[in-house]
């Protein structure tokens, strides 16, 4: 990967070398780097669908493709970005790489599991992929496989299905690995509160993939069962209940939410003290934020189902649960901007990423609320509001959290620096792009616009031409963003250790780290976001 | 590496573990008997649930096992019985 | 947990850590079981009636029987571990040749059980079922996939077992590193505990 010359000290990218060294490497960060890999692939696949879905809804009646194939590609673009991109993404990608690192440890409790959860998501990927191109139609049912349709459906959904049961069992893997690294590896004086924020987000999120994943898993399994063999729990003709499915996919899938959007705020935590050079605001309330989320969004899933026919009981106290699981995502805003606040702030672009987090989640937090009050759900749901709020969370959560996540470590994971006027110039256009592209939604939203409708209302056409105008800028941002990252893998100024002068285990080792991490097992004596440090001066 | 200090369970212990668990088993299918109406679900679950404990307790060693295990597998049991109670929110009043 | 656990880089993977690992995948089992409870849970609230006359069609002696084997089974295995930790590796073998006789006698008793109903006719998808009242639909097809799923985990097991009881022959499973084995037995016992609710659930109602 890297020109191995003399002067170049060995590290975990050039000491070994060739394709099989990379696709049997029990290391952990090589693993990072294969998930990076292949979701970057799969991100750009499904964001070309989305960007071709965008073009078709340009103007009234069809523009470019057929209804059919617009109701494929909505459902594959959800498949892809959901399970192959979203879910695993910054777990597997940045957990990968830095979880062990930062706290103290050699690998992962069980480095074969974590490549053989690799190739189960591999497989899993490609089933979902195959889904769309072996013989019949692509999948049409959304990501969300609702029943009836999706067990009568004549598309591929057998395939699609199954292909989501894999991803889950490789995120299961992930996670289950995650946490027993956690509770065991950490480095001697890691006390639990001695550990960095983004692995407490991450211990989060472990526990959401272990416990919530398989209820999604067995209801899969069950739509498998009724489209194969007439099993009938979700077919009211055979007595079965499709809220019922409804209930079981929501249980796994609301969670999972928060196995997007977790990740990425542990991310920007740590982001926010090195770029003001000050100790996190109110560490133990961030934590306990985290572990809060994590347990009140596994109660919430009722939201998803507010017009679905669920009692009134139900929805009151879905809606107060969802009103709940606001706070604690408050609190963490909160304390960003407070470690921000008198800081010295330096606005690289990793800083920039991770600000444009906060304002689009904030954002998609607040329309969150409106979704989940009873009175106004009504109005909106099934609306292009629903879809404008969803990818305000995700894109500009997790989608921008990731994007931080990248310029963050960079340096770390390649030894080399990427170009800044460029990364600036990118993030212009993916912000202004993306507000563009979904605010709009919003208001047409409102008005009535109903999402996943390949065809509308000419008193729409404003809304969504606007709304197409910013998915190009978005994707030229895009562009723009990924050549700046690939071209300075080789050619970038060399990174020092620690170019942001960051007080986390992952700084005070060389760029890119040595194959083992550490030369040394580190001692941990104080907590993670001391800036006064004479050790982190020096350099 | 090495199993260390782990607790050794006697084979006196499993037998009568094994004992109580065949009682409580005969004591759920005699109850079946007495007719007890909707009480029978509550009963039939109760048992199932002592059994369970058992099980965990001593087949499974989370006796001799530390604290933290020991919560977790608490807390994975209440999350589960919080999901059943949290959808018949729904179920129980429509 | 303490401040003071070292990190090991080795092959081996130490006891606490692996075991740890199990215990995580076990709960992952069962919540994959639990999302079947919930369809239980609300089938069963809906149609009591029709839950109780499916039932009558299951034979309470079978169940009653594969309950049995099964908890002796679960004191076997455990008992494998207390030999292995005594060092009878004889002994050890034996316990769990008996355990894997037994996973065979459940599942012997199984396929005669499934059987009878599928000459009956009583299966997903047939015609006679689709004449039955929606509950017992829904009854039988639980009971089909329940006890399938839990008949596949009796079989994955069996083979995990297997693979135990070569090891402890082969010496690899010792007095020292008997790990696997713990993990194994775990995974029975979760086997056994499944079953436990499955019993009184869709054999035992009134």
């Amino acid at each position: 990967m890297n020109n191995t010359s003399a002067t170049v000290p060995l590290n975990y990218l050039n000491h070994k070398t060739g394709l099989w060294s990379w696709l049997s490497s029990t290391d952990h960060k090589r693993i990072g780097l294969l998930y990076l890999y292949s979701i970057t692939i799969f991100f750009c696949v499904a964001a070309v669908l989305g960007l071709l879905m965008r073009i078709e809804k340009f103007a009234p009646g069809p523009t470019i493709m057929t209804a059919q194939t617009y109701n494929g590609m909505f459902t594959i673009h959800g498949i892809i970005m959901i399970f192959i991109v979203v879910i695993p993404g910054l777990a597997a990608v940045f957990g990968n790489i830095f979880l062990p690192i930062m706290i103290g440890a050699k690998d992962v409790a069980f480095p074969k599991l974590n490549l053989f959860s690799w190739y189960i998501y591999i497989t899993g990927a490609c089933l979902g992929l195959y889904s769309q191109f072996a013989n019949g139609h692509s999948p049409d049912t959304g990501w969300t496989f609702y029943v009836p349709y999706s067990a009568e459906a004549s598309s591929n959904v057998v395939i699609a299905l199954t292909a989501a049961f894999v991803l889950g069992f490789a995120s299961i893997l992930t996670g289950l690995n995650f946490i027993v690294t956690i509770h065991r590896l950490r480095a001697p004086g890691m006390t639990w509160f001695r550990m960095p924020l983004f692995p407490w987000s991450l211990y989060a999120t472990a526990w959401i993939q272990l416990l919530a994943t398989p209820i999604v898993g067995i209801t899969l399994l069950m739509v498998i069962a009724e489209r194969t063999l007439q099993i009938g729990f979700f077919d009211p003709t055979l007595g079965g209940d499709p809220v019922l499915y409804q209930h079981l996919f929501w249980i796994y899938s609301h969670p999972a939410v928060y196995v997007m959007i977790l990740p990425a705020m542990g991310v920007v935590t740590e982001i926010f003290p090195t770029f003001s050079q000050k100790p996190v605001f109110g560490y133990v309330p961030i934590v306990f934020s985290s572990l809060a989320i994590a347990l009140v969004g596994y109660f919430v899933w009722g939201h998803h189902m507010f017009t679905s026919g669920m009692s009134y009981e139900s929805r009151w106290f879905f809606s107060f649960l969802t009103f709940l699981v606001a706070i604690p995502s408050a609190i963490k805003v909160f304390n960003w901007l407070s470690t921000m606040y008198g800081g010295s702030v330096d606005l690289k672009p990793p800083l920039l990423y991770a600000i444009s987090f906060i304002f689009l989640f904030t954002i998609g937090g607040f329309t969150g609320l409106t979704l989940g009050s009873l009175a106004t759900n009504i109005q909106v749901h099934n609306t292009d509001f629903v879809v404008a709020h969803f990818h305000y969370i995700i894109f500009g959560g997790m989608g921008f959290g990731f994007f931080a996540g990248i310029h963050y470590w960079y340096p770390k994971i390649y030894g080399r620096m990427y170009n800044f006027k460029w990364a600036n110039i990118a993030w212009g256009f993916l912000f202004i792009g993306f507000n563009i592209l979904y605010f709009p939604l919003f208001i047409i939203g409102i008005q009535g616009m109903p999402r996943r409708y390949f065809d509308y209302d000419p008193k729409f056409q404003t809304g969504q031409m606007i709304s197409s105008v910013g998915a190009v800028i978005l994707v030229i941002g895009l562009i723009g963003m990924i050549s700046n990252l690939v071209y300075h893998v080789r050619r970038g100024a060399i990174a020092p250790a620690n170019p942001w002068h960051g007080v986390t285990l992952e700084w005070q080792i060389p760029s890119p780290p040595p194959h083992e991490n550490f030369d040394e097992v580190p001692v941990i004596t104080h907590g993670p976001y001391v800036f006064d440090n004479p050790h982190t001066k020096n350099d | 590496m090495k199993n260390h200090d782990n607790h050794i369970s006697s084979y006196m212990l499993n037998w009568t573990v094994l004992l109580v668990l065949l009682m409580l088993t005969t004591i759920s299918i005699l109850a079946i008997k007495m007719h007890l109406g909707a009480y029978t679900v509550a009963l039939a679950l109760i048992l199932a649930s002592i059994k369970v404990t058992i099980v965990l307790t001593y087949f499974m060693h989370l006796k001799f096992e530390n604290t933290m295990l020991r919560l977790m597998v608490g807390g994975v049991f209440l999350l589960f019985a919080i999901v059943i109670a949290i959808t018949f929110t729904d179920y129980y009043f429509r | 947990m303490t401040t003071s656990e070292h990190i090991e880089h080795s092959e081996h993977i130490d006891s606490d850590t692996g075991k740890l690992g199990m215990w995580l995948f076990l709960f992952t089992e069962l919540f994959l079981f639990g999302g079947l409870f919930i369809v239980y849970a609300v089938m069963r609230s809906k149609y009591a009636a029709d839950f109780h006359h499916a039932a009558l069609e299951l034979n309470v002696l079978i169940g009653a029987t594969n309950t049995v084997v099964l908890l002796v089974s679960s004191m076997t295995v455990a008992m494998s571990l207390t030999a292995i930790q005594q060092k009878q590796k004889n002994l050890a073998i034996g316990l769990i040749f008996i355990t894997l006789i037994l996973a065979g006698v459940f599942m012997v008793n199984k396929y005669f059980e499934w059987g009878h109903k599928i000459s009956l006719h009583l299966y997903p998808g047939s015609e006679v079922m689709k004449t039955l009242p929606h509950g017992e639909i829904m009854f039988f097809g639980l009971y089909y996939m329940m006890t399938g799923l839990h008949a596949l985990h009796v079989i994955i097991g069996g083979i995990l077992l297997t693979i135990v009881m070569m090891r402890i022959s082969s010496g690899k499973i010792n007095q020292e590193h008997y790990l696997l084995q713990e993990n194994g037995a775990l995974y029975w016992h979760l086997v056994d505990l499944i079953w436990i609710f499955l019993f009184p659930l869709l054999y035992l109602i009134t």
